[in-house]
C-alpha cells in the first residue's frame, strides 16, 4: 500500500476530546448539533443516513415497477403512475442515494484518511448536505401534484419533458438545481481537502486510493454539474419562456439535448464507480494481507477512465440518428474504457494472488463487487459496439448492464465501505453472523433480479413498459421475485448497522489485522476531532 | 398461471419453461442479411466476453481458494510487474481492434441506403404510427388493436397479446427499402427486432434506415423510446410478401385512397360519419381524451360536456385540424383525410350526451383545409 | 503543509438557513412560474438569501480580522474560489456547446445540408441563417432585425475590457498599500460594471421594443438571451461583490500581502469578462 504509515504507532495526540478547536460557547446539543454542525464525522453520518433512507425509498419504487411486471396486464398501477414510479426510482436511486452515500464515505473518511483536523470548508460542507433534503423534499412532492410528477425517465428527454410533461416539471428542475449546487459545492470541498489538506509528509502518490478516486470523481462533478444545471436551464426556459432550444419549429433540435445530458451522464456513471474502485482497492488488500498490485497503475486508469469519460457521450445515442463519422468515433472511444477498467480488476485479482485470504463480510462484498460488476462491464462492452446496440438499445438488456454496474456494482461497494469501516464509526464491530446472511440473501436477490433481464432484454422487451408481451413472462416472474428478496435482505442491512451502533465486540484502534491506511491509526469510534495537530506521515521511497 | 408458477419452485427452472424455449433467450437472427450480420456480431463479443470472464475469474477463483488464509497463513509481498502490466493493456486493446473491425464494416454497411426501390415514410405519433408510402398516393395510421379488456384481464390474452395492431406495415420481399423516420410529437423508436431496425422517430427531423426482408412472413416489435402513457402499447407489425402480391396490395390501396377522396365532394348523413367518427376516435383521440371523452386532466381535457366544443364550431375545427402548439394535441391536418375529420368532429360533438345535433360534411373541411 | 492550527467553527446556523431560503426561493420560482401565484415567496426567499450570505460573510471577515486564518486557510479558499470558477466556466460551456451545435449541425441539417439533411424534407421552405431571422416553422416568428455588434454591443465590449484594466490597476494599488488609490480605481470598475448593465439593459429593451428579437423568437432568440442572460446576471453579481470590497477596502480589512476576499471577486470579475469576449464574438459578430 502506497500510504505509508510510520511503523511505530502514532505518537501525536490523535485522540484528545478536544474542544480545542471550538470557538468559547457550549456547542448546541440534541437535533439543533445536526442542524449546524461543522464536523465532518457528523456530516457524514447525515449524509449516510439521508442515503440510506433514500435508497429505500428508491427501492420501494422499483418495488412498484416489479410489482406491475410481475405478470402482463395491468394490475395494480395505471401507465403514467408506472412511468412516475420508474422515473423516480432512476433518479432517487441515482442522485439521493448513490451519490451522497459516497460523498459521506468521503466526509468521513478523507480526512481519517490524509491526516485533516476536518474538511477544508467545514460550513460549505454542511450548506451541501442540507440542500439535498430540501432538494428531494421538493422532488418527491411533484407526486402530489396534479398531474403528477415526472414521468419521461431519469434522462428526460425532451420534447416528451418540455411541452408534453406535466406541470410539476418546473419544480423537478428546480429540486434538480438544488440537487446539483449541492453536489458541485462538496465536490469543490472535497478537492480543496485533498490538494490542501494532507499530512505533512503525504505527498500525492502516498494518498489510499479512495482518496485518490475521490479527487478524480470531485473533478468530474465540477466538470459536469454545470452542464446538468445548463441543460435543465435550457428546459425550464423550454417550458415556461417559449423558447426554441429543442424544438426543430423555431430551429432548435431535441438531439441537442441528448448531447447536453449525455455530456453529463456519462461522466456521471463514473461518479457513482470510481469511489467504488476505491473503496475496493483498500478492502481487498487488507484482508488479502499482502499490499495493492499496481498502485501507480490504479491511478493512472483511475484518471484514464475519467478523461475518456467526455468523450463517449453518444454511446447511449447510437440509434438516434447520429451522422456514421460520429457513431464510429463513439464507439471506439467507448471500446477504450475497457482497457483501463480492465487493468483494475487485473490488478485486484493479482493483489488476491499469493495472499492470505479471509473472508470477512466486507472482503465477500468486496469480492462480489469484482466479479458482477466485470459482468457488468462486458455487457456494457457489448453495448458499445454501436451495431449491435441497435438491437440492444432501450431494451432489458440496458437495464441488466447497468444495474449490474450499480447494484452489486456501487451498491455492494457502499455495503462493503459501511461493514469495513463501522468499527471505525461506533467503535464495535458489525454482527459477522448477520452480514453473512445479508451478504448471501443480496447475491442471491440480485442475481435473480438482474440476470433474467439479460434474456427478457435478449428476446425483445422494451424498457420503461407497464406491460408486455407474453414471451417475456416467465423472465419478469423471476425478476420480480427476486427484486422482493433483494429488497427486503436489505432490511437485515439496517438492523445490522442499528445493532452495531448500539453495541457489539468492541474494535481496537486498528480493527482489521490487515488494514494499512491513517485511519486506523486513531481510536475506534474515532472522536469528535482527530488529526488537530497533524501526524507526520514519513515520505517512503516509492515502490 | 399455476403452471408458471409451479415452475418456479426449482430456482432455475424458469428456463424449462416451454414459453422460454419457443421464444428463444437470445437475439433473433432475424430474416435480413444485415440482421444475420448483427446477430453474429453479438455471438462473437459475447463468446470473447465469456472467454475473457471464465480467465478472469478461474484466476480470481483459484487465488481465493488456494491462498485462502487457513492455507496460507503468509501473504506474500510483491506489489509491482512492469512486463505483465504492459500485457495486459495491450492484449485487451488488439482484443478490442479485433472487435471494431467486423462492426465498422456492419455499421457502413447499415448506413448506406442508397438504391432503395421503394421510400416509405414512418412518422410516430402519440401513440401508434403512420406510414406513408412515399409517390404511392398511400398511407395509413397503423395502431394498437389489442382489446383494452385482454390488458385489464377482463378477457383471456391471445397469443399476440400487445404485438397485435389493425392495419399492418406491407412490405415487399426481396427488394430494397429505406425508411424515413420523423415524428409529430416526442421521440419515439420504431423497432423490429427481426428486422434489425431500430431508429428514434425525432420531430422534425428525419433519420434513415433501411431492410431487404428474404423470407415472407409476420414480424412484431415495439416502440423502443419513451414516448408517454402507453409507450407500451404502440406495437409494430410489418407483413412481408412477395413482391408481386406487394404490388397488387398496393395498387388495391391506392384505388381505396383514390375512391375516399372522391368522398369529399358528396353529402354524408348522420349515422354514417357517426360510425366512421366513432371508429377514428377509437383509434386515435380516445387514447388522450379517453374511451368516452371524459378526459384525463389537467392535461387532456375533457370532450365530454365541453362547453367550448359545444358552442364553437370554428375553433373546434381549428383545434383539431392545427392542434394546439405548445401542448399535446396534435395536429391533425396531415395524418387524417377530410372524410375522417368531419366524421370525428361529427361525432365529439354528438356523443356522451354532448347534443348539438351538428352534421360536418367533409367538404366543409376540406375547404378549411384549404385556408 | 500546516502548523496545526486549521481553524474549524464550531457550529453555524447560516448553511441550514441558507439551504431552506434557497429551497423558499425555488418553491417561490416554480410557484410563480406555474401557478402564477409564488412571487412574494420568491422575493422572500431571494431576500433571506442575500441576508444569510450577508451574516455568514460577516462571520468569514470577522475570523479572518481575528486572525484565525492562516496561509493553509487561505490555500483552501483559493482552492475553494478557483474550482467554483471553473463550475461556471463549464456552466457557460454548456450554452456555448448549444450555440455551436445550432449554427453547424442542427440548422444546416433542415435546410438540407451535411450528413443529415434529408430533414429538409419537413421543411421545404427554410433556409438556414445565422442570425436565424426565418424559423423553419411559420408558426415561430423571428426577429425582423438583430442588434449590429458595432454599436451597444461595441461599447459594452470597451466598458468591460477597461473594467478588468482598471480592476487590475486597483488590485496592484492595494498589493503596494496605496488604499486610496485602489478604492478609486475600483469604485471606477463598479461603476463600469453599472454601465454595462444599464447598456444590456437598453439593448434589451431596444430588442424587445423595436427587433422583434424576444424570448420566443426562434432559436436565435433562445440563445441571444440565454447566453447574454446569464452573462449579465454573472455581472450583477460581479459588481455587488465589487461593490462589498470597496465598502471592505474603505474600512480597511485588507492589507498588501493578505486580500484574499478581493482577489476571489477579482477573479470572477476577469472570469466574467473573458465569458463577454467570447459572447461578443460568437453571438454578435460572428
Ligand atoms: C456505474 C455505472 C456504469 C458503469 C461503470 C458503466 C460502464 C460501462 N458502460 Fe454503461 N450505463 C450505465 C451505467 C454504467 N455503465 C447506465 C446507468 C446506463 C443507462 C442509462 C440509461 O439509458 O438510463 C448505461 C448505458 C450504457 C450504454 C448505452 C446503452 C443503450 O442505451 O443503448 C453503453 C453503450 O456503449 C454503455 C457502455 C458501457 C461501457 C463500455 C462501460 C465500461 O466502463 C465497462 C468497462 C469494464 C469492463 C469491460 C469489464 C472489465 C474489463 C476486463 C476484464 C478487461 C478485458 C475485457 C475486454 C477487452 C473485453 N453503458
Ligand atoms: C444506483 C442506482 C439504482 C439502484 C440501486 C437500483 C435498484 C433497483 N432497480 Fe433500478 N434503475 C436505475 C438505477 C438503480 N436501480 C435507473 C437509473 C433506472 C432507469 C430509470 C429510467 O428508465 O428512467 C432503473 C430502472 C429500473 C427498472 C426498469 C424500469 C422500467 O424500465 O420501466 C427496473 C425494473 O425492474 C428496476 C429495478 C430495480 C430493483 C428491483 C432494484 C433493487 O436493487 C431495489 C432494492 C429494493 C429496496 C432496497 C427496497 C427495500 C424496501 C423494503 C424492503 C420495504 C421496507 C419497508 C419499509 C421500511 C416501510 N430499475
Ligand atoms: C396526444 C394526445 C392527444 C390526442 C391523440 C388528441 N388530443 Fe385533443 N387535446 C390534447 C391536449 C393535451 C389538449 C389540450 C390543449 C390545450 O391545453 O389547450 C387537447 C385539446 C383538444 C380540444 C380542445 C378542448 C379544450 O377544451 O381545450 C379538442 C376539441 C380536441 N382536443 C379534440 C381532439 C380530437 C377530435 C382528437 C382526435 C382526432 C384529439 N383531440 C386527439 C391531446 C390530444
Ligand atoms: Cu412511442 Cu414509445
Ligand atoms: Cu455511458
Amino acid at each position: 500500500m502506497a500510504s505509508k504509515l510510520p511503523k511505530s504507532p502514532l505518537e501525536h495526540s490523535a485522540g484528545g476530546a478536544g474542544a480545542a478547536a471550538e470557538s468559547p460557547g457550549a456547542p448546541p446539543r440534541g437535533l439543533l448539533r445536526w442542524l449546524l454542525t461543522t464536523n465532518h464525522k457528523e456530516i457524514g453520518t447525515l449524509y449516510l443516513v439521508f442515503s440510506l433512507s433514500m435508497f429505500f425509498i428508491g427501492g420501494i419504487f422499483a418495488l412498484v415497477v416489479r410489482l406491475e411486471l410481475f405478470q402482463p396486464g395491468l394490475q395494480f398501477v395505471e401507465p403514467e403512475f408506472f412511468n412516475q414510479m420508474t422515473t423516480l426510482h432512476g433518479l432517487i436511486m441515482v442522485f439521493a442515494a448513490v451519490m451522497p452515500a459516497f460523498t459521506g464515505l468521503a466526509n468521513w473518511m478523507i480526512p481519517l484518511q490524509i491526516g485533516a483536523p476536518d474538511m477544508a470548508l467545514p460550513r460549505l460542507n454542511n450548506f451541501s448536505f442540507w440542500l439535498l433534503p430540501v432538494a428531494f423534499t421538493l422532488l418527491l412532492a411533484t407526486l402530489l401534484m396534479p398531474g403528477g410528477g415526472p414521468n419521461f425517465g431519469w434522462t428526460f428527454y425532451a420534447p416528451l419533458s418540455t411541452t408534453y410533461a406535466p406541470p410539476s416539471t418546473t419544480f423537478f428542475i428546480l429540486g434538480m438545481h438544488l440537487a446539483g449546487i449541492s453536489s458541485i459545492l462538496g465536490a469543490i470541498n472535497i478537492i480543496a481537502t485533498i490538494l490542501n489538506l494532507r499530512a505533512p509528509g503525504m505527498r500525492m502518490m502516498d494518498m489510499p486510493l479512495f482518496v485518490w478516486t475521490w479527487l478524480i470523481t470531485a473533478f468530474l462533478l465540477i466538470a459536469v454539474m454545470p452542464v446538468l444545471a445548463g441543460v435543465i436551464t435550457m428546459m425550464l426556459l423550454d417550458i415556461n419562456f417559449g423558447t426554441s432550444f429543442f424544438n426543430a419549429a423555431g430551429g432548435g433540435d431535441p438531439v441537442l439535448f441528448q448531447h447536453l445530458f449525455w455530456f453529463f451522464g456519462h461522466p456521471e456513471v463514473y461518479i457513482m464507480i470510481l469511489p467504488a474502485f476505491g473503496i475496493v482497492s483498500a478492502i481487498i488488500p487488507t484482508f488479502a494481507r499482502k499490499p495493492l498490485f499496481g498502485y501507480a497503475s490504479m491511478v493512472y486508469a483511475t484518471a484514464s477512465i475519467a478523461i475518456l469519460s467526455f468523450l463517449v457521450w453518444a454511446h447511449h445515442m447510437f440509434v438516434v440518428g447520429l451522422p456514421l463519422v460520429a457513431e464510429l468515433f463513439f464507439m471506439y472511444t467507448t471500446m477504450l474504457i475497457a482497457v483501463p477498467t480492465g487493468v483494475k480488476v487485473f490488478n485486484w485479482i493479482t493483489t488476491l494472488f499469493q495472499g492470505s485470504i479471509s473472508f470477512e463480510t466486507p472482503m465477500l462484498f468486496a469480492l462480489a463487487f469484482v466479479v458482477l460488476f466485470t459482468i457488468g462491464g462486458f455487457s456494457g462492452l457489448m453495448l458499445a459496439i454501436a451495431p449491435a446496440d441497435f438491437q440492444y438499445h432501450d431494451t432489458y438488456f440496458v437495464v441488466a448492464h447497468f444495474h449490474y454496474v450499480l447494484v452489486p456494482g456501487a451498491i455492494f461497494s457502499i455495503m462493503a465501505a459501511v461493514y469495513y469501516w463501522l468499527p471505525k464509526w461506533t467503535g464495535h464491530y458489525p454482527s459477522e453472523r448477520l452480514g453473512r446472511w445479508h451478504f448471501w440473501l443480496s447475491v442471491i436477490g440480485v442475481n435473480l433480479t438482474f440476470f433474467p433481464m439479460h434474456f427478457s432484454g435478449l428476446a425483445g422487451m422494451p424498457r420503461r413498459i407497464p406491460d408486455y408481451a407474453l414471451q417475456f413472462a416467465d423472465f419478469n416472474l423471476v425478476s420480480s421475485l427476486g427484486a422482493f428478496l433483494f429488497g427486503f435482505s436489505q432490511l437485515l442491512f439496517v438492523v445490522v448497522i442499528v445493532k452495531c451502533v448500539r453495541g457489539g465486540e468492541k474494535a481496537p484502534a486498528k480493527a482489521w489485522e490487515g488494514a494499512q491506511d491513517l485511519e486506523w491509526s486513531v481510536p475506534s469510534p474515532a472522536p469528535l476531532h482527530t488529526f488537530e495537530t497533524p501526524p507526520h506521515v514519513t515520505p517512503q521511497p516509492h515502490p | 398461471m399455476p403452471r408458471r408458477l409451479a415452475w418456479l419452485s426449482g430456482a432455475g427452472g424458469f428456463a424449462l419453461s416451454p414459453q422460454v424455449l419457443a421464444n428463444g433467450w437470445n437475439m433473433p437472427v432475424g430474416v435480413t442479411d444485415l440482421s444475420r450480420e448483427i446477430h453474429s456480431l453479438h455471438m462473437t463479443i459475447f463468446w470473447i466476453c465469456v472467454v475473457i470472464g471464465v480467465v478472469v475469474f478461474g484466476v480470481m477463483f483459484y487465488s481465493l481458494f488456494r491462498y485462502r488464509r487457513s492455507r496460507q497463513p503468509q501473504a506474500a509481498n510483491f506489489h509491482e510487474h512492469t512486463t505483465v502490466e504492459v500485457i495486459w493493456t495491450t492484449l485487451p486493446l488488439l482484443i478490442l481492434v479485433a472487435m471494431a473491425v467486423p462492426a465498422t464494416a456492419t455499421l457502413k454497411n447499415m448506413y448506406d441506403t442508397g438504391d432503395a426501390e421503394l421510400d416509405v415514410m414512418v412518422t410516430g405519433q402519440q401513440w401508434r404510427w403512420r406510414y406513408d408510402y412515399l409517390g404511392e398516393e398511400v398511407a395509413f395510421t397503423s395502431s394498437l388493436s389489442t382489446p383494452r379488456a385482454q390488458v385489464r384481464g377482463e378477457e383471456a390474452r391471445g397469443e399476440t397479446y400487445l404485438l397485435d395492431v389493425d392495419n399492418p406495415l406491407v412490405l415487399p420481399v426481396g427488394r430494397k427499402v429505406r425508411f424515413l423516420f420523423t415524428s409529430d410529437d416526442v421521440i419515439h423508436s420504431w423497432w423490429v427486432p427481426e428486422l434489425a431496425v431500430k431508429q428514434d422517430t425525432v420531430p422534425g427531423f428525419v433519420n434513415e434506415n433501411w431492410v431487404r426482408i428474404n423470407e415472407p412472413g409476420i414480424y412484431r416489435g415495439q416502440c423502443a423510446e419513451l414516448c408517454g402513457i402507453d409507450h407500451g402499447f404502440m406495437p409494430i407489425v410489418v407483413q412481408a410478401m412477395a413482391p408481386d402480391e406487394f404490388d397488387a396490395w398496393l395498387a388495391e390501396r391506392r384505388d381505396e385512397a383514390a375512391q375516399e377522396a372522391l368522398g369529399v365532394d358528396r353529402d354524408w348523413g348522420h349515422e354514417e360519419l357517426m360510425t366512421r367518427g366513432e371508429e377514428v376516435y377509437a383509434a386515435i383521440c380516445a387514447s388522450c381524451h379517453q374511451p368516452e371523452g371524459q378526459g384525463a386532466p389537467p392535461t387532456f381535457p375533457a370532450l365530454a360536456g365541453n362547453p367550448r366544443l359545444q358552442e364553437d364550431l370554428g375553433w373546434q375545427l381549428d383545434t383539431v385540424i392545427n392542434g394546439v402548439s405548445g401542448t399535446a394535441m396534435p395536429a391533425f391536418r396531415n395524418t387524417l383525410n377530410p372524410v375522417e375529420l368531419a366524421a370525428v368532429i361529427t361525432y365529439t360533438r354528438n356523443a356522451w350526451g354532448n347534443a348539438t345535433g351538428d352534421v360536418v360534411q367533409p367538404a366543409r373541411v376540406a375547404e378549411r383545409l384549404a385556408r | 503543509m500546516s502548523g496545526g492550527s486549521y481553524y474549524v467553527p464550531a457550529t453555524s446556523k447560516w448553511p441550514i438557513l441558507g439551504s431552506l431560503a434557497l429551497g423558499g426561493m425555488m418553491l417561490g420560482a416554480g410557484l410563480q412560474m406555474v401557478h402564477g401565484w409564488g412571487a412574494p415567496l420568491l422575493g422572500l426567499g431571494v431576500a433571506a438569501i442575500l441576508a444569510v450570505m450577508a451574516l455568514w460573510f460577516r462571520d468569514v471577515v470577522r475570523e479572518s480580522l481575528q486572525g484565525l486564518y492562516d496561509a493553509q486557510m487561505d490555500r483552501s479558499f483559493r482552492w475553494g474560489m478557483g474550482w467554483f470558477i471553473f463550475s461556471e466556466v463549464m456552466f457557460f460551456a454548456a450554452f456555448f456547446g448549444a450555440l455551436f451545435y445550432v449554427r453547424t449541425f442542427a440548422l444546416p441539417w433542415l435546410d438540407g445540408e451535411g450528413a443529415k439533411g434529408v430533414a429538409a424534407l419537413l421543411w421545404p421552405d427554410f433556409t438556414a441563417s445565422w442570425p436565424l431571422l426565418n424559423p423553419p416553422d411559420a408558426s415561430v416568428s423571428g426577429p425582423h432585425e438583430v442588434l449590429s455588434p458595432w454599436q451597444l454591443p461595441l461599447v459594452n465590449t470597451l466598458i468591460l475590457v477597461t473594467s478588468s484594466l482598471t480592476l487590475t490597476i486597483a488590485h496592484e494599488a492595494l498589493k503596494e498599500g496605496y488604499r486610496r488609490t485602489c478604492r478609486n480605481w475600483l469604485a471606477g470598475t463598479v461603476f463600469l460594471g453599472a454601465c454595462f448593465i444599464l447598456v444590456q439593459g437598453f439593448e434589451y429593451y431596444e430588442a424587445y421594443a423595436h427587433y422583434g428579437l424576444t424570448l420566443d423568437a426562434g432559436i436565435y432568440g433562445s440563445l441571444f438571451f440565454l447566453l447574454t442572460g446569464f452573462h449579465g446576471m454573472h455581472v450583477t453579481v460581479g459588481a455587488i461583490i465589487l461593490a462589498v470590497m470597496l465598502v471592505r477596502i474603505q474600512r480597511d480589512h485588507f492589507s498588501g500581502d493578505d486580500h484574499f476576499g478581493f482577489e476571489a471577486a477579482a477573479w470572477y470579475w476577469h472570469f466574467v469578462d473573458v465569458v463577454w469576449v467570447g459572447l461578443f464574438l460568437f453571438v454578435y459578430v460572428f
